[in-house]
């Protein structure tokens, strides 16, 4: 975390707790403040998608530690292909549900999702399934189909990515949550933590012909980033991806990866895959440009089997 | 008959009926089931004709429907049914409003030989050359082209709009929608007719459904037959001359008692003028009349038949609209064949059935059907064809097949579409970023549901793509995906006959699930 990043974050915490104080609700400041949180990622194995993330994001202090009254949030899910959950192209919609649940019960103002969808963005919210569960859930969903909802934004320290177009959800919201789902990729051989963002930008083709991978390592560097990565492994397609064809390419995984740190995460995640990591390049380069840590064995990771 | 409730009844009638056909046309949200479209267009005149012809099904019958409505009420269809003539009587009353002048019509000589030359003309261009004629001067296609060229984009620039002024309230119920950009070539066609028709209702009440409109002349034909009609009780007129100044079709000879039935569109208006109660709607007997020839208005149209044909290759040169490159590619695609859409069969069938209404291009949700210039030639300008630079045709999907009115594009189930292959997917190595930057893309192979573009090992930890074209189905998500301008490293060339491609492999996943955490 930068030194910017961090006043920023104290700031509103503050602020927080100073309007929450004014507001006489002193047991509820106390249980929602921030813990600091004892591990660097939670790894779960074994149960549903909502009660994987019950458990783990338990182990992270509860949502109250990344979420305070009052702000408001934006959750990016995968929902960018016109396919039934089932395939798992997006993002287990029972996951995203809960989390939006957890947030609105950490105080959130108000909870956002979209999704840069490459097929058709109505087909893709409403047959991901992920549409009814955000909106059931009590989040606003939010379109990203059109050029006006973007808006440019400087990468400072970029390579080769200097410049890009990000919802404007995501400069007017407090708190970022990241929900890719694992999966194979048929050129950067994995899409999970850091490809997710190719869905809140609005020129992906930029990215395609200026060095894929390097873009996606350059765009991590822009200052809004996730508070919390959360890796949907439920059913994780290795082949074919990130499209998929059929069910045959679909592995159930049952498995769940919270993390701070989306480098970490796609680390893990790539381990999860059976990908060997060094041939995922954007992952090292995005080590290298400090952006995250890419040697887990060195990480406190909490492992918990259901 | 002469109770005012008649025009009533037909005012309330058409305005329904064009409120669905606005909704039909203009319905970007896609909420009008499929299953409520084909009845609507059941009745649709030469759509119901051309289905049948293709047909020869009840179901598909609703032209033979409106000839004996025709032969019992006479030209109650241009009144009722015709989506373009409702909207001209709307275009006439705005024009009252705006001078009163526009509302006194008086009764004027037919145009006879215009309109039975466009109506033979027609019908022989149609069934000699093509159904290049009958597409322009059809009025449900009129309708439809108004509805996709004007209609349509003003309804989302409103909705874009209103979408904007919400958005600043966080509601996101309505989301903004890219409008069709304005092509001049396309757009020259509607743009003349809507002046012709619009200027001509504006003024002269129904004087195109009386002059141009070949269905109005061949149902005009019928109605001379018709049982039921509008005359005069001659005891009760007083030759106040009302009737005929009221009659938008210009078709009432007050002082001779006479009611031209081929033009009059039984609209009730002069019921209800009539101070007397003298002009009723009941059973007549025929009365025969004369015919004139005049060389004048013959030259006239032969005039404008030529200048209708010669249109497209007057503006045929004026078509440039090459994006101006980031990095430029270099092998120019080699396209042999435009994509004509799902359920066509084959192109040239699909030719000889469309009547351009454009029902399908704003029914895809994809927005990638557009009406072609000349991909098709000169008889197949305005019908439908996929621009895979604009959009792509989605895996889950057959609307447009579903609402064809005229069984140009034969319906087809979604397990068939799958594997209905439009064109072939063709890779241009040389164009690939792959190659010319030495850094991954894959965009391509990413977008195809199929995996007919898949990704080889190439230099390096590089993967390049390649194709299977027993699997492609040409749907031209690879071509709308490259990123590489100004020429695609890969793109759809259509096939001219439609074919069946393969089932995509479908094996089991080699990779297990993790039992221990593998970090």
């Amino acid at each position: 975390m930068k030194r910017r990043d961090f006043l920023k974050r104290s700031a509103g915490a503050g602020l927080a707790a100073g309007t929450a104080l004014s507001m006489r609700k002193y047991e509820d400041l106390w249980a929602s403040s921030p813990v600091i949180a004892k591990y660097d990622m939670v790894a779960i194995m074994g149960g549903n998608p909502d009660a994987m993330f019950d458990l783990g994001i338990q182990e992270l202090g509860g949502m109250g530690a990344f979420v305070q009254k009052g702000q408001k949030v934006v959750v990016k899910p995968n929902m960018g292909w016109d396919v039934i959950p089932e395939l798992a192209a997006n993002t287990n919609p029972i996951l995203v549900k809960r989390v939006i649940e957890h947030c609105l019960k950490a105080g959130a103002k108000e909870v956002y999702v979209f999704d840069h969808s490459i097929d058709n963005g109505v087909n893709c919210y409403r047959n991901s399934g992920i549409e009814k569960a955000a909106k059931s859930a009590g989040a606003k969903v939010v379109p990203a189909n059109t050029e006006n909802y973007y808006q440019e934004i400087e990468i400072p320290g970029g390579v080769r990515l200097k410049k890009a177009k990000v919802h404007e959800l995501l400069l007017e919201t407090d708190v970022f949550i990241n929900i890719p789902i694992l999966k194979d990729h048929n050129s950067t051989r994995m899409t999970c933590c850091l490809k997710n963002m190719m869905g809140v930008v609005w020129d992906r083709g930029f990215w395609h012909s200026n060095n894929l991978n390097q873009c996606i390592a350059d765009y991590a560097l822009f200052q809004k980033k996730p508070a919390l990565n959360i890796i949907d492994c439920f059913n994780v397609m290795v082949k074919h991806g990130p499209q998929g064809v059929s069910k045959a390419d679909v592995v159930p995984m049952k498995s769940q990866i919270i993390t701070t740190d989306w480098v970490a995460g796609d680390t893990a995640a790539s381990r999860m895959l059976g990908v060997e990591t060094g041939k995922i390049e954007y992952i090292s380069m995005a080590h290298k440009l400090g952006i995250g840590n890419m040697n887990i064995d060195s990480l406190n990771i909490k492992r918990i089997k259901m | 008959m002469r109770s005012p409730n008649l025009r009533r009844f037909r005012i309330l009638f058409s305005a329904l009926v064009f409120i669905c056909f606005f909704i039909l046309f203009a319905d970007f949200k896609f909420i009008v089931p499929s299953k409520y479209v084909s009845i609507l267009l059941y009745l649709q005149f030469i759509p119901s004709a051309i289905k049948f012809c293709n047909l020869w099904t009840l179901a598909s019958a609703g032209f033979i429907a409106v000839i004996i409505l025709t032969l019992l009420t006479g030209r109650t269809y241009c009144s009722f049914l015709c989506p373009l003539g409702i909207g001209q009587d709307l275009f006439s009353r705005i024009g009252g409003r705006l001078r009163k002048k526009f509302r006194r019509y008086g009764y004027k000589k037919p145009f006879i030989v215009l309109r039975y030359t466009l109506l033979v003309v027609t019908i022989i261009v149609t069934l000699v050359w093509g159904i290049y004629l009958l597409t322009l001067l059809d009025p449900y296609g009129i309708f439809g082209r108004f509805m996709t060229y004007f209609g349509k984009p003003a309804v989302i620039i409103v909705n874009n709009f209103v979408a904007g002024i919400l958005g600043k309230f966080d509601i996101y119920t309505l989301s903004h929608i890219t409008v069709t950009k304005f092509q001049l070539l396309t757009y020259s066609i509607p743009v003349v007719f809507l002046l012709l028709v619009g200027s001509l209702s504006l003024a002269k009440g129904r004087l195109y459904c009386n002059m141009i409109c070949p269905v109005g002349t061949l149902l005009g034909l019928v109605s001379k037959a018709s049982l039921f009609r509008i005359r005069f009780d001659e005891d009760k007129c007083t030759r106040c001359g009302r009737c005929s100044i009221g009659c938008k079709s210009s078709c009432i000879d007050f002082l001779q008692y006479k009611v031209d039935v081929s033009r009059c569109v039984s609209c009730f208006n002069c019921i209800k003028i009539c101070p007397d109660k003298a002009m009723l709607y009941g059973v007549v007997r025929v009365k025969k009349k004369e015919h004139q020839t005049d060389n004048e208005k013959r030259r006239l149209i032969a005039g404008a038949v030529m200048f209708l044909l010669g249109l497209p290759q007057i503006v045929r040169g004026q078509d440039k609209s090459a994006p101006i490159p980031q990095k430029a590619s270099t092998v120019k695609e080699n396209r042999t064949t435009p994509v004509c859409p799902p359920g066509a069969g084959s192109m040239e069938d699909f030719n000889n059935h469309c009547i351009a209404c454009s029902l399908c291009v704003n029914a895809c949700p994809n927005n990638v059907l557009e009406p072609a210039l000349l991909q098709y030639g000169v008889a197949g300008i305005m019908q439908p064809v996929l621009n895979y630079h604009k959009s792509f045709c989605t895996y889950n999907c057959t609307k447009c097949t579903e609402v064809c009115p005229t069984y140009a594009l034969k319906p087809l189930l979604l397990e068939a579409k799958k594997l209905t292959q439009l064109g072939k997917a063709n890779f241009i190595k040389d164009n690939c970023i792959v190659k010319t930057e030495k850094t991954a893309c894959g965009a391509c192979s990413e977008a195809c549901p199929t995996k007919a573009v898949y990704m080889i090992p190439y230099e390096g930890n590089l993967l390049i793509p390649e194709t299977n074209n027993d699997i492609c189905i040409g749907c031209g998500h690879c071509e709308f995906a490259c990123p590489t301008t100004p020429y695609k490293a890969i793109f759809v060339d259509g096939n001219p006959v439609h074919q069946a491609a393969q089932k995509p492999e479908d094996e089991e996943a080699k990779i297990k699930a993790p039992v221990e955490f593998p970090f």
